[in-house]
């Protein structure tokens, strides 16, 4: 099993692939709550980053300062070798110093939500070629060519005109994928992917992720799918009230945890 | 009987639709109209035919522009009430509540008596190239008008702005869209899906708001009809035929409102 992950994760072992993500030092207030205590995380190209942990653990609030959709109250964030530019607001945050900076990063980043959050006024298709016609300026028929692929492939080609409210949770979060994919990212991020859906739904979400993690696709994953975590993970961090209580490769968090509370998460969680 | 049931359902589109009770309402109806036209006076009609399609044309063209307008100045009183800062969202909130709560013939009489007899003391404004358009009775009908749907729709557009899923907004966000368009593609197009019943049922209202502007000698359809009543002291025919015409307006506004709904699903987020 190590042996194969290894084979699938070129850049994992020898450390030389570039930088995709990198955080450091992040810390974040909500007012008197210290939800992240100096987090530092990094995902070169080709790994696939798993954050696990309680709820309230701050993970997902770890994943949306990536992008900056949660203001970090300090810290330094890059991707791809660019940092974002902070500035302090009035609030004691930092915020984007360069509104076009970010929105250039953020249109690299591909976001999947939990609860989706397709824009119900749209049909599938157009969904997927929102973002590519109006933000990245592809034109229009190689995006819709491109969006008809997306789709095929997580398996809702014959629902490219139907709108996301006549459809599952399942097929939501897989058009939300081909959404995501559709802005050919650098990294992917996943907000707890599978945690609105019913649990006979989970199944086909999780296997697109893992057929686009085992093609060697950069992604950020905060879950609670732990199997999941385990398979397709080449780093697993747990995080623990704001701090990084463990990390490391899923072969020893899971089999060997070191700490005891990461023991305690895993037992509970099963 | 139960062999026989699909047999009567599927061709009956027709003969259902067509039934005792129905065929009995359109002969009253029938009967109706026809002892209209053939026991009351219409012989005035030809006398006053140009001038009633004129004040059918006033009537439509003051609806339209005053609720264009109107609605153009509402997507700024919602979203200033929605997610403006408090200097942007009180204002808003005085000005809606404020033509809300006035009835629309004083606001009408106060921009026409009030500020139409104020302007000709200002000299530099009876020399201003707008002083033909100012002495006429149908820019204050129009600014009244105006307003006050927008006032009310200010107040729906805020709901439906409101109403649009916060995640969705966040979606843009996350995928690099700027605040502008994450407005114009995501937000304002949700928010009128939203609003478009409610609109609907506005728009119609707002027809029938404006018999008022005949109040300030605008020559509207309904101003036509009291113009018959005076010269030929003919009462109730002007009237059942001013009510046909409303009829015939609020009938073709809820149809166009419904083939606008119709192009979006029914089920939003």
């Amino acid at each position: 099993m190590a042996a194969g992950h290894a084979a699938q994760h070129p850049a994992r072992s020898d450390g030389q692939a570039a930088e995709a993500i990198h955080v450091e030092n992040l810390h974040k207030k909500f007012g008197q709550l210290h939800v992240l205590k100096g987090v530092s995380l990094s995902a070169r190209d080709g790994e696939v980053v798993a954050i696990i942990g309680g709820s309230g653990s701050g993970k997902s609030t770890l994943l949306r300062c990536i992008n900056c959709l949660e203001n970090p109250t300090s810290g330094i964030i890059r991707v791809n070798g660019e940092e974002i530019r902070l500035k302090p607001n009035s609030l004691g945050d930092s915020v984007p110093a360069d509104r076009r900076q970010i929105e250039r990063i953020r249109s690299r980043l591909g976001m999947v939500f939990q609860s989706f959050n397709l824009w119900s006024h749209m049909t599938l298709l157009e969904n997927v070629i929102e973002v590519p016609v109006h933000v990245l300026g592809v034109k229009r028929a190689d995006a819709i060519a491109e969006a008809e692929r997306l789709l095929a492939r997580v398996g809702l080609a014959e629902k490219r005109d139907v709108y996301p409210a006549y459809l599952s949770g399942g097929q939501q979060q897989r058009a939300a994928i081909a959404r995501a994919l559709a802005v050919q990212p650098r990294v992917m991020l996943f907000d707890e992917p599978t945690s609105a859906l019913d649990p006979e739904l989970v199944g086909e979400v999780l296997k697109v992720i893992g057929d686009l993690a085992r093609e060697g696709r950069t992604m950020v994953l905060v879950t609670h799918e732990m199997k999941f975590a385990r398979e397709v993970a080449t780093h697993v961090i747990y995080l623990w009230n704001g701090v990084v209580e463990e990390e490391g490769p899923p072969e020893q968090l899971f089999g060997a945890p070191r700490s005891e509370r990461l023991k305690q998460f895993i037992r509970n969680i099963g | 009987m139960s062999a026989a049931a699909p047999a009567t359902t599927t061709p009956a589109t027709r003969s259902e639709w067509l039934q005792p009770h129905r065929i009995v309402l359109i002969a009253i109806a029938a009967a109706l109209v026809l002892s209209a036209i053939l026991f009351m006076r219409w012989d005035w009609l030809p006398n006053y035919y140009d001038l009633a399609l004129l004040g059918i044309w006033r009537t439509i063209w003051i609806l339209v522009v005053t609720v264009v307008l109107g609605f153009m100045l509402a997507v700024p009183l919602g979203l200033a009430q929605a997610a403006g800062p408090f200097w942007l969202a009180w204002p808003a909130k005085a000005f809606c509540t404020v033509i809300r709560g006035t009835p629309l013939l004083l606001q009408l009489w106060l921009l026409y008596y009030g500020l139409g007899s104020l302007f000709p003391h200002f000299p530099w404004i009876r020399q201003s190239e707008l002083w033909p358009i100012l002495r006429q009775a149908w820019p204050y009908a129009v600014v009244a008008l105006t307003l006050s749907y927008a006032a009310y729709e200010g107040e729906v557009m805020r709901g439906a702005f409101a109403g649009v899923p916060r995640g969705q907004l966040e979606a843009a966000r996350a995928f690099g869209m700027s605040p502008w368009k994450r407005f114009r593609r995501i937000w304002l197009p949700q928010a009128i899906h939203r609003a478009l019943p409610t609109l609907a049922g506005e728009t119609v209202l707002q027809l029938k708001a404006t018999p008022l502007v005949a109040t300030i000698t605008v020559i509207d359809i309904y101003a036509v009809a009291s113009r018959v009543r005076q010269d030929t002291f003919i009462v109730y025919e002007p009237l059942l035929l001013l009510a046909l015409i409303y009829l015939i307006i609020t009938g073709i506004l809820v149809f166009a409102f419904r083939k606008l709904e119709a192009r979006i699903p029914a089920r939003l987020g």
